[in-house]
């Protein structure tokens, strides 16, 4: 292809930058050509050029753009596209160290922690540090990211370790050490599955009942069993783009527990015949992607790895985490889900059969493993079996992740967090987080299993209960939440690309003039109905259900509904 | 090809496998709303205006790229699939400019009742054209981001790569690298993205200085066919002529070879038809 590229050239440090990952540039004698398919198959590197360039430079340049584009032969209109997609990446910005201060609203109660004088600003959606909010997330050129929060109260864990099955290395083995990991029972899962073979590591998960922790609630067996069976050169990833306001349990596990995820994913590829995987962790994770880089390669150097492992770094994008736009992201391209069918299993990422789960699904799997899908299944209830985390929030008085058997409750967890901080009141709790329901006190008693909360109305979603004391004036928070979607949204479709801002204006509307709050609940709700149904993935699907459920309960919108 | 048996509105269809549900609904005579779908392009999936019921799908499905199944029973007329499509109708005529989007649209915004001004708020309307050259103009107000531009410029017609989608959600929109005039940019000039456009974003430049001005008239309008005189391609043209002037040219879309493209000189090097000089 010939590339028409702007005259601008990199700086020093950003050519080095991208040479570090790309390897130094074929030089052509000029007589033989140098890049085609080659070249043009890197096209995945992409993503992670991008983050070089911004490592080094604190922004996306033109002469960088320019430098990727040659070196990956890919249109540099391309690489902008792809580039202005993400919120992490500064394009064409000042350059420079960048704060992102969290204003989401599980840590709207804490205030938005301070910013460094002389710093570029950009207030951010929820950080994934709602434990120990309020967060910054900084990025300096030449030092890549860190986040700055207030710190946890009392560390990760909050309850007796006897209690702990999925949460048990956290913050008692040293997640840097893979000797420590194998002294805790380390890779025995994986060994005790190689022994059995892939098909009875099916039969033990269809046994144990376990369904996918991302929110979509799909049994695991069925889905590994459809992977093994399909046909082809096979893919696996690690879904670690955990980005839904008030949700950080899969922070906690790749940050704490990191092997676990290596060997899960390795034995997702040896179950389903993969021999390639991914972890794609989300961008405002550094520390994870840090320790899970270091894991896949101290697991990698032992021998312990049959699966090619690459972490891959998000960079700003609640979408990513939708599957089909975690393909396009991995592949180089927008991350723009893509209709289905087809489903993963038959064409995932780069139109490879591709089996998909989130951190928590996977490092469950172990514990299936470990102690048997017969005794897994007597775990929780008989529809929704197995430990679970949940990721507590907002005004309680310990904010964390806590590991509970389905069948607790709402007050269960609240109990265990330490109830309504300072002793007051509840207001609502929000169940899944910006995609999810409100719930008011007698929400709390609902068993929080797959059955019972849809036949609540309520979610489990990834499991974020964010709550909100009797003082919480929740206009701004239901704002805050529309807004969320408005920025997330990919810009695809209509519904979610115009819906979501509609959706937003109608609430401010309502807000500062409470006599039209009638019409706007209509208005509110044929959005609602056209952006569930039109939409072509699940951020549009769900992007009114806070709102709907907000309205419904009361909290906003009461005095003329 | 086998043949397929479904189901749309209780009547029985057969089709070719492969063929979408639109294809399906406008093989017994009837329609469905469509704007990103671009008959020489693939389905872009994303205006969502010609969205279907279809049994056993939670959601609603896009007909012109769902492929039709044996035995799938469609219904392209229950309230639900009409609300969705209204809904759509209203936020895109409520976002960009709908002016120029031929009359078959606004026939089926009338027929589902679609009432744009329920949704006041952004808008892209009323943003200045880009009229930076003699031959093709920009006027992004109208744009409602089909992709379809994109896909022909790109890998599906042109493999030029000038223009790209940027940004996010509402602030998506079509440009070059860093918005660069399109000179500093790939483009060829070829128009295929003009050729591709539903709503009058892309527009040759005297075509749009006359819609502008209000004396683009469809009905005194001429189309005459020939052949490109530059090379030995021999692309077909269509010279458009209003009162004996040439006011556009465009290729055949339904041409197997050309799908509607040309290049610079045929799409727009025709001027020396009726020069003077010389």
């Amino acid at each position: 292809m010939d590339l028409r590229l702007l005259s601008e050239r990199p700086s020093a440090e950003e050519r080095s930058a991208v040479d570090a990952l790309l390897g130094s540039p074929e030089r052509g004698d000029g007589r033989v050509a140098v890049g085609g398919h080659a070249v043009r198959a890197r096209r995945h590197l992409l993503l992670p050029a991008l983050h070089a360039l911004q490592d080094a430079a604190g922004a996306i340049t033109r002469g960088g753009v320019a430098y990727i584009s040659e070196r990956l032969s890919i249109p540099p209109t391309d690489v902008f596209g792809v580039a202005s997609f993400y919120e992490l990446f500064e394009v064409d910005g000042p350059g420079g160290v960048t704060e992102r201060p969290c204003d989401d609203i599980a840590c709207m109660g804490r205030g938005v922690a301070p910013v460094g004088a002389g710093t570029h600003v950009e207030p951010s959606a929820c950080l994934g540090q709602c434990d120990r909010g309020p967060a910054v997330l900084r990025h300096e050129p030449g030092r890549g990211y860190t986040v700055r929060t207030g710190g946890a109260i009392g560390g990760p864990i909050h309850q007796p370790r006897s209690q702990l099955r999925l949460l048990r290395r956290v913050g008692a083995v040293d997640p840097t050490s893979l000797d420590a990991y194998l002294d805790s029972g380390g890779f025995e899962a994986l060994a005790k599955a190689k022994a059995m073979g892939g098909e009875a590591v099916i039969a033990e998960l269809e046994a144990s009942g376990l369904r996918g922790r991302g929110g979509a609630a799909f049994p695991v067996g069925r889905k590994w069993d459809g992977v093994r069976r399909a046909a082809g050169d096979k893919v696996v990833i690690a879904n670690g783009d955990e980005s839904e306001p008030g949700t950080f349990k899969d922070r906690v596990v790749m940050e704490d527990d990191p092997f676990a995820v290596v060997e899960a994913l390795a034995l997702f590829g040896f179950v389903t015949g993969a021999k390639e995987g991914f972890i794609y962790v989300r961008g405002e994770y550094p520390t994870a992607a840090a320790r899970l880089e270091a894991a896949v390669a101290a697991a990698g150097e032992r021998g312990l790895l049959d699966l090619a492992i690459e972490v891959r770094r998000g960079a700003g994008a609640y979408i990513c985490g939708e599957e089909t736009a975690l393909f396009a992201s991995i592949e180089g391209f927008r991350g723009e889900p893509r209709q289905k069918p087809p489903f993963p299993n038959e064409a995932g990422v780069f139109g490879r059969p591709t089996g998909i789960n989130n951190i928590e699904t996977l490092v469950t799997v172990l514990e299936v493993l470990r102690i048997g899908g017969a005794t897994f299944a007597e775990l929780g209830t008989e529809g929704s079996t197995g430990p679970k985390l949940f990721c507590v929030s907002g005004d309680v008085d310990r904010p964390g992740v806590y590991e509970v058997e389905f069948g607790a409750t709402g007050r269960d967890l609240l109990d265990l967090a330490g109830g309504v901080a300072a002793g007051r009141a509840l207001g609502a709790v929000l169940f899944g987080g910006a995609a999810g329901v409100f719930g008011g006190d007698d929400a709390l008693d609902v068993p929080l299993t797959f059955e019972d909360t849809r036949a609540a109305r309520l979610t489990i979603g990834a499991g974020a209960l964010i709550v909100f004391d009797d003082t919480t004036d929740f206009e701004p928070v239901v704002e805050r939440i529309a807004r969320f979607f408005s920025d997330e949204s990919c810009g695809q479709c209509v519904p979610c690309r115009v819906g979501t801002v509609r959706q937003g204006e109608s609430l401010q509307r309502m807000f500062s003039n409470p006599a039209s709050t009638p019409l706007e609940v209509r208005l509110l709700g044929d959005l609602a109905k056209a952006m569930d149904d039109s939409s072509i993935c699940g951020l549009g699907r769900t992007a009114s259900l806070a709102v709907r459920s907000a309205i419904d309960l009361g909290l906003v919108g009461a005095a003329h509904g | 090809m086998a043949d397929l048996t479904l189901t749309i509105d209780g009547g029985t269809v057969t089709v070719p496998e492969g063929s979408t549900i639109l294809d399906a609904v406008r093989s017994v005579g009837g329609d469905l709303p469509t704007l990103c779908h671009g008959p020489t392009l693939e389905p872009a999936n994303v205006c969502r205006v010609c969205m279907v019921e279809v049994e056993g799908a939670g959601a609603l499905v896009p007909s012109c790229s769902r492929v039709v199944d044996e035995g799938m029973v469609v219904h392209t007329d229950t309230d639900r699939a009409r609300h969705s499509r209204t809904v759509v109708m209203e936020l895109l005529a409520s976002s960009a400019d709908l002016e120029r989007v031929d009359d078959r649209f606004s026939a089926w915004m009338e027929d589902h009742g679609a009432d744009p001004a329920r949704f006041t708020g952004a808008t892209i309307e009323g943003r200045p054209a880009k009229v930076h050259d003699d031959l093709y103009v920009r006027d992004y107000a109208r744009c409602i981001l089909c992709y379809r531009c994109v896909d022909a410029c790109g890998e599906q017609h042109q493999n030029t790569f000038a223009i790209t989608v940027a940004g996010r959600g509402f602030d998506a929109h079509i440009s070059t690298e860093f918005d660069v005039a399109l000179p500093d940019s790939a483009c060829v000039y070829c128009g295929n993205c003009i050729a591709v456009c539903p709503t009058g974003a892309l527009e040759g430049k005297i075509a749009w200085d006359m819609k502008e001005a209000g004396t683009w008239d469809i009905d005194r309008q001429e189309v005459t066919r020939t052949v490109c005189s530059y090379c030995g391609v021999g692309c077909n043209l269509d010279i458009h002529t209003q009162e004996g002037a040439i006011v556009d040219v465009t290729s055949p879309e339904d041409h197997d070879v050309t799908l509607g493209n040309l290049c610079i000189k045929g799409r727009f090097g025709w001027s020396f038809v009726v020069s003077v000089d010389e």
